[in-house]
């Protein structure tokens, strides 16, 4: 007997003789013998509770956590403050042990957790509407392309250097198979170059990709280029950082077309990369384009407020190869994770997370520049994110820093290898200042 | 609390907190110095003001209103919705796991690279695969990661005719719609009357211009495709590759593996059979599963050892590129691991046993009752058609409806399309012969008052905290996001 199979001895010969078999091989007849495994499975033997949490334990050990290192590493993922009721509440089993919320009469705290959750994204960003999740930023990303190219034989799409390089490889791989170039706007100064992205607009390519703030922790100023995109009857996507909505300008005020972003510091652990949350919103024009599921209010038959799936005619299930998206199950834990994050945080907790993050980051490049041993690579405004470079390697300084148990910043000549010695620091609001004091120390001495 | 019907937004208030930062230690700087205030916000984004207390109750009550495999049956046909090890859930959540960053160096990371190269090695014993990529978020993912590797084999080998994929009928939603992402042609072709890949129709639409066939084994209906081997020998012939759902592979681990059967790629989904919770629609995982000989296409980076480490390797010119940042979820794979370990090689065999097991008694006691069209043994889950006797025209929704009253999740309908009034039924292995037993006897009570009392059914359920919604409504009214002016009803 396993712990998770119920079945006695009894129980089996008692099913097997209601179903008229002799033994569990008789219902597996139908599998022809020659594609029969005929041996066991070169597994583990099954390990207790016990045995298996020492096991676990030992593997987890091997690695070094934020609880052992001070994280100034960034660059698409963020160490953020996680309140202690995220987790309990987002970890009680009605929800997690949940699916899809397909029967809404037995799923209206999923259902009303995602209509919270869509009401607060809209708020942040600025737009009309928002989709129940996506797998990540990147993949959010994708769709927002997608979306944005509709006929997609032999089409293009145009995205800024500045862009997340992860983001432009996973949009490169889809594009790929579907056909679409996509144009890589060159930068100056850290941020788009607006008058190399002209012509290639001008020519023609219909969707535009910025991140704001971007790759670099820069803040784009995009008024320029919606207008050119919008004067060449383009699309304008950006990809934004939620933590920075706190206080940045919303997408929807810059004029924006379709937000998508990588929800992860929104309550999310750093998990090595996953499961964290994309998100996507748009404006109503484009509502029926959108992927993915999507909540919406309504009524029972008693009159009574209830919230049900909505807009479903877009989706695989119904439409299969037309759908606007081949997405089914999304990262709806991670969804419900946000909401109680940003209901936790709310309106103040939002804009104060935003602004000691970018308070301590300016705080620690003027501490790193101080000497003169490190410069900034850019001159441009930054929120919580900024490259400097030096002399060294920035493998090297990383090396030493992790001596000292720092974990250092994203070594961008992996990325661009113009930009050599470039190192991208990040600092949100959980670092203090005796830590980024030490950080600027101990670069000093590399 | 059945009636707690608040908004988060209806119980704000001006100047109340549920968070603590500690102060800001550095020197205070205005932002408007440092950022131009035109990219600045000018007015706060409209989040809630309320207590922590405030925060806990709502999601608390919120979570009374849901119903999961912790509350109760849960028969999801083609979900798997097999009980949850909460051992799993502090596994993952240990802080080596869940504490670190995805860009750390990998020497900083070793436990966290060795246990996906092992769950990678794991997952190919079971699936009778050589290579396994942890890096798609869910099954649509893997079967779209899958396609692209598919169509870059053929590109490789200069082979660039190849733009269609076929489908059976009785596929899956996301089969097509991942085909379509992936820029093929979709052909589909129709079942034959056992819900069976037709051996005639394929042969008709196998050519030089087919890239390959998905195919879901155990069937969409729960029964093993006998022909598979012939199958795969036609579409081989044909030079096309053959892509492997893994939606049931709940019945048949270690019993037949689809790397045995001749499928090329393949997805496993670890949020149905390796037990990871289903989270109310994700996150899941759909790994992908390669023969050696496709190894060379899989996303980068490819978990590998060197020595006694492990490394990410980029270095790999042919993979089709990232299909999402950085490795996959993780986290999920965590679970997936944990749960092979406490299961162990027999023990895994004996869940698909008694998957299966579970499955046939109550196909066996539930065809007196409903119509089942294919009446022959099933594997995992079988497909019932509707009521047996129904002169009251009671629809599968009905019954679905009319199952929450008696405390149950309905089972999956209307799904797969090529069975009218579908009800699928998926109980797991992790289920009882009690409630196996009691939720039969339900089913049993309402076949008998569709007869009786039919308006019952039509207009359940009547127990809920929520009646049957309206939604056509909803998608008339399309409020989609809070906008303040709702007034309370009650
Ligand atoms: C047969 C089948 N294929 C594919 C999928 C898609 O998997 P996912 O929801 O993980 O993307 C499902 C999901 O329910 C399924 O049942």
């Amino acid at each position: 007997m396993h712990r998770y199979l119920p079945h006695t001895e009894d129980d089996e010969r008692l099913m097997l003789e209601s179903i008229g078999a002799k033994s569990t091989d008789d219902l597996f007849t139908d599998i022809p013998r020659e594609l029969r495994l005929g041996r066991k499975l070169n597994l583990n033997n099954s390990l207790s509770e016990i045995e298996l949490s020492d096991h676990m334990k030992g593997l987890s050990n091997k690695n070094k956590s934020s609880d052992n290192l001070i994280c100034f590493l960034g660059a698409g993922a963020y160490d953020h403050f996680i309140p202690s009721v995220v987790k309990h509440l987002a970890m009680r089993s009605e929800f997690y042990t949940a699916y899809t919320p397909y029967q809404p009469e037995i799923s209206q705290g999923t259902l009303q957790a995602i209509f919270e959750y869509q009401t607060m994204i809209c708020s942040l960003t600025g737009m009309d509407v928002t989709n129940a999740s996506m797998y990540d930023g990147a993949t959010a990303c994708v769709e927002a392309a997608m979306m944005a190219v509709e006929n997609a034989r032999r089409s293009s799409i145009i995205v800024s250097r500045t862009v997340h390089p992860e983001v432009r490889k996973v949009l490169k791989s889809y594009m790929r198979f579907r056909d679409v170039e996509v144009i890589e706007a060159d930068m100056a100064d850290g941020i788009t170059d607006v008058e190399k992205l002209k012509p290639l607009v001008e020519a023609g390519t219909a969707r535009v990709i910025v991140q704001n703030p971007n790759f670099f922790g820069i803040i784009e100023d995009l008024t320029e280029i919606e207008k050119m995109v919008h004067a060449n009857k383009a699309l304008l996507i950006d990809y934004a950082d939620p933590i920075s909505l706190g206080i940045l300008k919303s997408p929807g005020e810059s004029g924006v077309d379709i937000v998508a972003g990588e929800g992860q510091s929104l309550g999310n652990s750093l998990s090595f990369g996953g499961p964290y949350l994309g998100f996507l919103a748009t404006t109503s024009k484009l509502m029926r384009k959108m992927p993915g599921r999507i909540v919406g209010q309504s009524e029972d038959a008693d009159d009574k407020r209830a919230f049900v799936l909505t807009l479903q005619a877009r989706e695989q299930h119904i439409r299969r190869y037309k759908a606007t998206s081949n997405i089914c199950s999304n990262q709806g834990l991670n969804a419900l994770a946000a909401a109680i994050y940003m209901t936790t945080m709310g309106k103040k907790g939002l804009k104060e997370v935003a602004e000691q993050s970018a308070k301590k980051a300016h705080y620690a490049m003027k501490q790193l520049t101080s000497s003169g041993k490190f410069k900034p690579l850019f001159n441009k405004p930054f929120f919580k994110e900024f490259a400097v470079m030096g002399e060294t390697p920035a493998g090297k300084i990383n090396d030493e820093l992790l001596k000292h148990n720092i974990l250092g910043g994203f070594e961008l000549n992996n990325e661009y290898p113009e930009l050599k010695n470039g190192l991208l620091i990040c600092v949100t609001e959980k670092r203090t200042k005796a830590q980024i004091d030490k950080l600027a120390q101990e670069m000093e001495v590399v | 609390m059945k009636n707690y019907n608040s908004l988060i937004f209806e119980l704000s208030k001006e100047g109340r907190k549920a968070y603590s930062l500690p102060p800001c230690d550095v020197p205070d700087i205005s932002l408007d110095s440092v950022i131009p205030p035109s990219l600045m916000r000018d007015s706060e984004p409209e989040l809630p003001e309320v207590s922590e207390v405030d925060v806990v109750r709502h999601f608390t009550n919120l979570s009374n209103k849901n119903y999961g495999v912790d509350t109760g049956f849960y028969p999801l046909g083609s979900c798997t919705m097999k009980y949850n090890p909460k051992i799993n859930e502090d596994m993952a959540n240990l802080s080596g796991f869940s504490n670190i960053h995805p860009l750390q160096p990998e020497a900083t990371v070793q436990g966290a690279l060795k246990l996906m190269y092992e769950l990678d090695g794991m997952l190919s014993e079971i699936s009778g695969m050589d290579r396994v990529s942890l890096q798609p978020a869910a099954g649509a993912h893997g079967e779209l990661t899958g396609l692209m590797i598919i169509k870059a084999y053929h590109e490789s080998r200069g082979d660039k005719k190849r733009k269609k994929i076929i489908v059976p009928d009785s596929a899956h939603g996301t089969n097509p719609a991942s085909a379509a992402v992936a820029g093929f042609e979709i052909v589909e072709i129709e079942s034959d009357k056992n819900g069976a890949v037709d051996l005639d129709r394929l042969k008709a639409v196998l050519s030089d211009e087919i890239a390959g066939l998905m195919l879901t084994n155990p069937s969409t209906l729960g029964l093993f495709e006998k022909n598979i081997k012939q199958i795969a020998d036609l579409v081989h012939e044909a030079g096309g590759l053959l892509y492997y759902d893994g939606a049931n592979a709940n019945a048949i681990m270690g019993i037949a593996r689809p790397g045995d059967m001749g499928f090329d790629v393949i997805h496993l989904n670890l949020h149905k059979t390796f037990s990871t919770p289903h989270g109310g629609g994700g996150p899941g995982s759909g790994p992908v599963g390669v023969k050696s000989e496709l190894a060379r296409f899989l996303p980068v980076p490819v978990i590998e050892k060197k020595g006694d480490s492990y490394i990410l390797d980029y270095d790999r010119p042919d993979s089709i590129g990232k299909v999402k940042s950085f490795y996959g979820n993780f986290g999920v794979a965590v679970k997936a691991y944990a749960y092979i370990l406490s299961m162990g090689g027999e023990g895994l065999t004996d869940v698909s046993r008694k998957a299966v097991l579970n499955a046939n008694y109550m196909m066996s006691k539930l065809k007196k009752y409903y119509e089942l069209p294919i009446d022959q043994v099933c594997k995992h889950e079988f497909v019932l058609s509707g009521l047996l006797e129904n002169d009251n025209h009671i629809a599968t929704l009905d019954v679905a409806k009319r199952l929450l009253d008696y405390g149950y999740h309905p089972p999956t309908i209307y799904f797969p399309l090529i069975v009218n009034n579908a009800i699928m039924i998926e109980p797991t292995e992790t289920e009882s012969l009690e409630t196996l037993d009691s939720f039969i006897d339900v089913m049993i009570k309402i076949a008998e008052e569709a007869k009786e009392a039919p308006d019952i059914l039509k207009t359940a359920p009547h127990g809920t905290v929520v009646r049957r919604i309206d939604e056509a409504k909803a998608a008339r009214s399309l409020i989609l996001k809070w906008d303040g002016t709702y007034l309370h009803k009650e």
